[in-house]
């Protein structure tokens, strides 16, 4: 009984614990599209955030720091993003997979310098402050109240996010920008500035998705630890359909078919591994091809903006 | 208009240039507060972009705008909403996935509640006031057009908009609709708005405004006031010589059925019955318009008839044969059907392509086009400077690419190819949408042509007048059935007007 209990907290925890990278890098995507910028770089955002708080960490000592550095960087990856799709109109799948391939190898080539290509160089982590009290109630307390504050912060952002969204004008004027971006002109938004501050907090959030990671989860920094974590995050979007409360459950639901594939390797049934570390991607797969239809993306989505032209 | 009365709105010397085009050419303008001012031009003759550069959206090369004498600068729509400019654009400024009373507060200043109740509280209000009564919860894009117009004057009032400019607000409604909606003009006129209003309709314009603007080719070709102006004098200013409001044309006599539709029932894009138990026959030789506010199953009826969109009930004979499941392979090869679409530039053509290729679209897997897979240059630019020559299309050479062309030409291109080989049917969907007074009649002359050779043609436009021209009878189309089908002879305007609207009183014996 107890020995079932103690399974079922640990797998819950390490659904958790799966799940929140994919939550942070998720709720960035959400902003970015739904201003009507496509944002595959996902991938590399989160990328970059997990390297640059390892390396703060690493030479600084200090989480806070790490974190901070993470965010401005994975803003700036954002900015970047934005130049490219929102001011150049670079298609948008292109600037996209660039951030990608760039993230990729700056981390990997980086990383070699800075830890000295010692492979799993332990770094200083994010402890977990129990809240007193809560964190007492069996299996919900260790789950939500035992953590550290990034979870927490993930916690308090979704209600967060999902109020700004709907019930604030900044979320109005964002949702018009992503849906008829000249409807929003017209009405005297600029499409511009909205864009750039959506895409620049989409790295923002991405980037913390990165921190936690290698603050949190791993402890250490290797080359290529997302993982395709970024791609995943896409897929919870999607399936969220756009909405911050679902597609943070899409990403429960990946990170906690992770959890189960990890646990299914433990047991050393005869299954290749292989098949088995597919099974979240297989899953988001089979999500998207059941939703194949039913969810309808911003309108604008995609197609750069511009200001002045005679076809309207 | 003479210097002594106060305008307040005025333009002086407004240029804008789109690369070598110029779309506005030192444009002069002056409209007196409280009146209803008309802006009437074709097509392209530079309409919407002056529109465009007042609301912010465009800046322009050269000119002042002045707004009581003042001068300002509208570097963005922001600064025209300021400064009590309103636009309602001809497509629709509404974003369709948000509320009514999202949209109309979008883009006011920034709140960390948008406390919506209180604010609908006040549209309502406001809407009440103007007699302009809306549902302020209900999402846009489930609003029929009429109500999303009324949002978007209440969008512009909200803001408290002292000059509305109206940009072909009229295209979307019916003849009752349009009545309607002049009164709500007139009404926000005597409060003292002054409105813009733009159009390329003679008869709206002429009822409607005190003032009257004719702009042709990105000029103003003349200022009149509006009860001293006839139809005759205001087309002649508009194209630039006298027009014929009257075609020529020799009755009917076929009775040979070319097409029989039965109880034709199809989807559109959403899997919705967009096109319901609709019946009729075509005779050679005949055209039978098809009239009805645009959305209401036009585009679908057209592309079943031309075996573009399956039809899901229902059966169409063609000279006897029942081709309703035929593949267009097959069509292409055993029938010979005439299909001028909507959209020439995204259906009917393809833009980077050349005209003799464009030609050839439909030809291009047959012989003398094609023997043994391989493309037969020769009878390809062959068959090019002929189509050239006999639809008169204004170009130097078939390697021309189309996307050059004017509109006109690039119709007169689609109409080469889908006229070839005398088509025993012909649907033409909006087939003048676009066109300036000569390329209209071109258009129109031809398809005349084809009638008196033998064809049936099914004419399918929004432009009721244009119907009532062309046609033997007319089908009204309202929700994707036919209400009815009037001998063109004897129908008005009102009656077809009323059908259109879906009202029961216009209807007579079929």
């Amino acid at each position: 009984m107890s020995d079932s209990a103690a399974f079922l907290s640990d797998y819950l925890a390490a659904s958790l614990r799966l799940s929140v990278p994919l939550a942070f890098a998720a709720l960035g995507g959400l902003f970015s599209e739904r201003s009507g910028v496509l944002n595959i770089g996902l991938e590399g955002m989160l990328l970059t955030g997990a390297f640059v708080s390892a390396a703060t960490v690493f030479y600084t000592g200090s989480v806070w720091v790490a974190i901070l550095a993470a965010l401005i960087v994975g803003g700036l990856v954002g900015l970047l993003h934005a130049y490219l799709c929102v001011t150049l109109r670079v298609d948008q799948l292109v600037s996209g997979l660039a951030i990608n391939l760039s993230a990729a190898g700056l981390t990997a080539f980086l990383s070699r310098l800075v830890f000295n290509s010692k492979t799993s160089q332990p770094l200083q982590g994010l402890d977990a402050i129990a809240i007193p009290g809560l964190s007492q109630i069996p299996i919900v307390g260790s789950l939500f109240f035992n953590q550290d504050p990034l979870v927490y912060l993930l916690l308090l952002l979704v209600p967060l996010i999902t109020y700004l969204l709907f019930k604030t004008s900044l979320g109005l004027t964002l949702r018009a920008v992503g849906e008829y971006p000249r409807a929003a002109e017209t009405a005297g938004v600029s499409v511009l500035f909205v864009r750039y501050l959506s895409v620049m907090l989409s790295g923002c959030l991405a980037s913390l998705g990165g921190a936690y990671l290698v603050l949190v989860h791993v402890k250490f920094f290797m080359e290529d630890i997302s993982a395709g974590k970024g791609f995943i995050a896409l897929a919870a979007l999607i399936f969220g359909r756009w909405h911050p409360i679902s597609t943070v459950l899409a990403c429960v639901l990946f990170g906690a078919t992770e959890a189960l594939q990890l646990r299914i390797q433990a047991f050393g049934l005869n299954i290749p591994y292989q098949f088995l570390v597919m099974l979240p991607y297989v899953i988001a797969l089979f999500a998207l091809i059941g939703l194949a239809g039913k969810s309808t993306p911003p309108a604008a989505l995609g197609i750069p903006y511009v200001k002045e032209s005679l076809d309207d | 208009m003479r210097d002594g009365e106060t305008a307040y709105l005025r333009l002086e010397g407004i240029t804008k240039r789109f690369g070598n085009f110029v779309a506005n050419d030192s444009i002069n303008l002056k409209v007196n507060a409280g009146s209803i001012h008309g802006l009437l031009g074709e097509n392209g003759a530079g309409k919407t972009t002056l529109m465009n550069i007042l609301c912010g959206l465009y800046q322009p090369e050269a000119g002042q705008i002045y707004l009581h004498d003042r001068a300002v600068q509208i570097t963005s729509p922001k600064v025209a909403i300021a400064q009590g400019i309103g636009m309602i654009h001809q497509h629709f400024m509404l974003v369709p996935q948000l509320t009514v009373i999202e949209n109309i507060i979008l883009g006011s200043p920034l709140t960390l509640r948008l406390n919506l109740k209180q604010k609908s509280r006040e549209i309502l209000v406001m809407s009440e006031r103007y007699g302009l009564s809306i549902d302020p919860l209900a999402k846009v894009g489930d609003l029929p057009v009429g109500t999303q117009q009324r949002v978007e004057i209440l969008k512009a009032l909200y803001r408290q908009a002292k000059v509305l400019i109206l940009d072909e607000p009229t295209a979307v409604l019916t003849p009752p609709e349009v009545q309607g909606f002049f009164k709500v003009l007139r009404q926000l006129a005597a409060a003292n708005h002054t409105i813009l209003f733009i159009s390329h309709k003679l008869d709206e314009i002429l009822s409607l405004c005190d003032h009257i603007t004719v702009l042709r080719r990105g000029r103003v070709v003349g200022t009149t006031i509006a009860h001293n102006s006839t139809r005759q004098d205001l087309a002649r200013l508009m194209v630039g010589r006298d027009v014929l409001f009257h075609l020529e044309k020799a009755a009917q006599s076929s009775d040979h059925i070319v097409l029989e539709v039965q109880n034709l029932q199809v989807r559109d894009d959403r899997h919705l019955n967009a096109v319901q138990n609709v019946s009729f026959t075509l005779k050679a030789g005949e055209i039978l318009g098809v009239a009805g506010v645009d959305g209401n199953g036009q585009r679908e009826l057209a592309d079943a008839i031309a075996g573009l969109r399956p039809a899901t009930a229902g059966e169409l004979i063609l000279n006897g044969q029942l081709i309703t499941r035929w593949t267009m392979q097959q069509r292409i090869k055993r029938l010979k059907i005439g299909y001028i679409p909507e959209d020439r530039q995204k259906m009917g053509l393809i833009l980077r392509f050349s005209i003799a290729r464009n030609l050839i679209l439909k030809g291009f897997q047959q012989l003398p086009f094609c023997r043994n897979g391989w493309l037969q240059r020769g009878a390809i630019a062959h068959h090019a400077t002929q189509a050239i020559q006999s639809f008169d299309i204004r170009a130097t050479s078939g390697k021309l690419r189309v996307s050059q062309l004017s509109g006109g030409n690039q119709q007169k291109v689609v109409l080469a190819r889908e006229l070839s080989g005398d088509p025993s049917l012909i649907v033409a969907m909006q087939p003048t949408r676009g066109l300036d007074v000569g390329a209209t009649e071109y258009v129109q002359q031809a398809l005349l042509t084809e009638r008196q050779r033998g064809a049936a043609i099914l004419y399918i436009s929004t432009e009721l007048e244009e119907i009532m021209m062309m046609s033997d009878r007319i089908a009204v189309l309202y929700e994707g059935r036919f209400v009815a089908i009037l001998d063109a002879a004897t129908a008005t305007v009102e009656q077809l007007g009323l059908l259109m609207a879906g009202s029961p009183a216009g209807r007579l014996s079929p």
